[in-house]
């Protein structure tokens, strides 16, 4: 199963290598990574998406609470959450295509970003599966280049992943 | 207000964390490191012939006294020389702590002479490391390495030491701080109680009950508690090649350890059993055999300070993440005035167990007889005579370390020392140098092959310098001996690069470097030559004797079977 895990790591330098040096040297995998500083200047927030059964997901998140650097994690998938993602497409956009992408990010409720004669730069945020989708339908005008930010994620409620 | 440069600062706080010793081998990064420790005599530096020697000297060191080993290296090439001693504590949680050079802050990512990640390379094989920013953070970081090797699950710790870091002309104020706090580190101590509870019901109800414990016990500084506790409760133990003397041997409740070349008895006990009371063991792949096959009737209790490792590779029924201590601590008033429900069902068990016990008593090896080479066994158990069993013993890997493991018995913790996670050979050696010079009085003893002792040799210049009276006891069986039984085993005895075709005259060659030899090849030659080589704790003596080089070990788990599934034999087998 597809899980998100987010952390709050300690602003330290190496302790991004450590956390991806983890997943290779124990062999897990690394579907998507999101790292950025939080309001805290000493910590930084990463979530990583990963696919593994119950077995794996919890030697994950065992061995990422082992490392030092790591300073509190919750694995999101495991309550109500809400997952989002922002992606930037840059699309064919030529006579009727011009149209064609207007349509269909007003339909996924994208915005285009960036114009020039021959080419839309659309800006979309969802979760990965509406990213996904948008992909598809974009696809026959001619996507030109994609930037996936990866899955970043909270939890819904009063829950909160914090010091 | 005192001002220290970045390196007196590391002297001064290495004397006030109460280090004796390091080892380690100057370079130009070090410096002036190396320059302050000339100017202090409070710290002894031994001066290694290789760093690989010196982790493993510090490594030694650390596994008799439970104290971290301390080593300072160059950067470049004297840290990766370090890394296999690293990798090597690392796997069998021993604490340690790194100093290595590096080049000046400025030139750092520019290939500099001499320069290499050495926090990048040995990422993998460290508990944690650190890079130093400014001089000033010396002895916060220091402290914050001693405090992450030794505690929880120990570990090597590195710190990476840029060379204007250490610069004598930048002062800054020295505290040593006694105490620190890292908000990410909370080391577990106590189990959860409830826990605790569920495993001793489950204790007292076993029909078959057996314990399994391994290196936890022996770095926890557990052994006494359990002993207690096993001795109350009246169960076979069984401990992991880690764990050896964690029990005493010599008590009729140990079944010697469990696994790969593990003892009948133990691997029946363990496969037969109803309950398996884990403590400070991992379920490795050389105690297990094959995972889906193993103990199919046991439910299991699983203690561990480290919770990813437990159901990491078998899982646990009741998972106790605590220090095995204070878990045992627990367990003990838990049972204490309480009885086993069935008693019969508990001499039952006993008696299956001296039913294996029977099976193969007199038949484990067959001892040489007049003319014939030694067998390694009787050396091992000629060996343990001459040292009362009482002797701190290292090995290297390979047949030789089974043999000492298996005929070499140990009453107390923190006596056998090898490389069990890593199987490192030419750690016995220079592992043997650090204990033997933490316990000057005591004898050690180094079992080694003459392909093992070949890869740390040079450390015999090391033993002259700094007097260290070391035992090597070298079973030259004139072969890779356990390469060569896997090629009997597995390759139809194709010999691939097993032999060594030229081996040294090893009495000339440690003639050559001021010290004893006695070569033995016969039987009437070992008795007096091990009472010559013991009859002083302080002289290094190295016998070189000839053993059977078509000897195998035995008993040997059969790939992919379960526990109980072993060759006993070249002709038998479960
Ligand atoms: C550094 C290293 N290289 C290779 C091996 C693989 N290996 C395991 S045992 C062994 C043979 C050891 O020979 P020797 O020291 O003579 O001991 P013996 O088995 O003959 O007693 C080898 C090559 C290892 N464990 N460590
Ligand atoms: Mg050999």
């Amino acid at each position: 199963m597809r899980h998100i895990i987010s952390i709050l790591l300690e602003n330290e330098p190496g302790a991004l290598s450590r956390v991806v040096g983890l997943f290779s040297q124990r062999n897990f995998n690394i579907e998507t990574l999101n790292v950025a500083p939080t309001e805290d200047p000493s910590l930084s927030r990463l979530t990583v998406t990963t696919v593994g059964d119950d077995r794996v997901i919890e030697q994950i998140t065992k061995h990422l609470n082992k490392l030092v650097d790591v300073v509190k994690l919750v694995d999101l998938t495991e309550g109500n959450h809400i997952e989002r993602e922002l992606m930037l497409v840059k699309v064919k956009a030529l006579g009727a295509a011009r149209d064609e992408v207007k349509r269909t990010a007003d339909i996924f409720r994208a915005q285009v970003v960036d114009v020039t004669p021959s080419v839309y730069t659309v800006q979309i945020t969802g979760d990965g599966g509406k990213l996904d989708a948008f992909i598809q339908a974009m696809a026959p005008i001619g996507i030109l280049e994609v930037a996936r930010t990866g899955v970043s994620g909270i939890a819904r409620g009063d829950k909160l992943l914090s010091l | 207000m005192e001002l220290l440069s970045g390196a007196d600062m590391i002297a001064r706080f290495l004397k006030d964390e109460g280090v004796e010793r390091i080892y380690g081998y100057p370079g130009g990064a070090a410096l002036h490191i190396y320059d302050a420790l000339f100017r202090q005599d409070s710290v002894q530096h031994i001066l290694v012939r290789h760093e690989q020697a010196a982790t493993h000297a510090a490594d030694g060191y650390a596994r008799a006294s439970g104290k971290p080993g301390v080593v300072l290296v160059t950067s470049g090439p004297g840290a990766t020389n370090a890394v296999t001693g690293i990798a090597t504590a690392y796997m069998d949680s021993i604490p340690m702590v790194v100093l290595c050079g590096q080049v000046a802050s400025h030139l750092i990512g520019e290939d500099a002479f001499q320069e290499t990640d050495i926090v990048g390379v040995t990422r993998p094989v460290v508990k944690h490391s650190f890079s130093i920013r400014h001089p000033s953070e010396i002895p916060e970081v220091l402290k914050k390495a001693f405090y992450l090797a030794a505690t929880g699950r120990p570990g090597p710790v590195v710190v990476d030491i840029p060379k204007d870091m250490t610069a004598p002309t930048e002062r800054y104020e020295y505290v040593y701080p006694k105490k620190v706090k890292i908000r990410s580190y909370n080391p577990v101590t106590r189990g959860h109680t409830g826990q605790i509870k569920k495993a001793v019901d489950m204790m007292l109800k076993a029909r078959r009950p057996v314990f399994y414990t391994g290196g936890g016990i022996v770095t926890g500084g557990a052994s006494e508690a359990l002993t207690d506790l096993v001795q109350r409760l009246g169960f076979p133990i069984t401990t992991t090649l880690m764990g050896i003397g964690a029990y005493p041997q010599t008590d009729n409740q140990s079944l010697g350890w469990l696994g790969m070349h593990g003892s009948y008895e133990a691997n029946m006990a363990m496969h037969h059993a109803d309950l398996i009371i884990a403590i400070g063991a991992r379920f490795d792949d050389r105690v297990t055999n094959n995972t889906s096959k193993f103990c199919p009737t046991a439910k299991i209790v699983h203690v561990d300070i480290d919770p990813s490792s437990i159901s990491k590779t078998v899982r646990a029924d009741v998972p106790i993440v605590g220090a095995a201590g204070s878990v045992i601590n627990e367990m003990i008033s838990l049972v204490q005035g309480r009885e086993a429900a069935s008693p019969e069902a508990l001499a039952e068990w006993w008696q299956s167990i001296d039913g294996w016990r029977a099976e193969r008593e007199g038949k484990l090896y067959e001892p040489s007889k007049s003319g014939e080479a030694l067998k390694p066994q009787e050396v091992i158990e000629a060996v343990h005579r001459v040292t009362r069993g009482e002797a701190f013993v290292t090995t290297d890997v390979g047949q030789h370390q089974m043999f000492a493991a298996q005929y070499y018995k140990f009453a107390k913790p923190n006596r056998f020392i090898t490389s069990g996670g890593l199987g490192t050979m030419g750690f016995g050696f220079p592992a043997a140098m650090g204990v033997k010079l933490g316990y000057p009085q005591d004898d050690v003893v180094c079992f080694t092959g003459e392909g093992s002792f070949q890869m740390m040799m040079q450390e015999l210049s090391t033993c002259k310098q700094f007097e260290v009276g070391v035992k090597i006891v070298n079973l030259n069986n004139q072969s890779l001996g356990m390469v060569r039984q896997w090629q009997d085993l597995n390759y139809k005895s194709r010999h691939a690069h097993s032999y060594m075709e030229s081996l040294p005259d090893f009495a000339k060659l440690i003639e050559a470097y001021g010290f004893t030899a006695i070569t033995v090849r016969t039987h009437e030659e070992l008795a007096p030559a091990l009472e010559r080589a013991f009859a002083d704790t302080n002289e290094l003596v190295f016998l070189d004797i000839y053993v059977d080089p078509f000897e195998h070990v035995y008993p040997m788990q059969v790939p992919l079977g379960s526990m109980r599934d072993m060759l006993l034999s070249k002709t038998e087998r479960t």
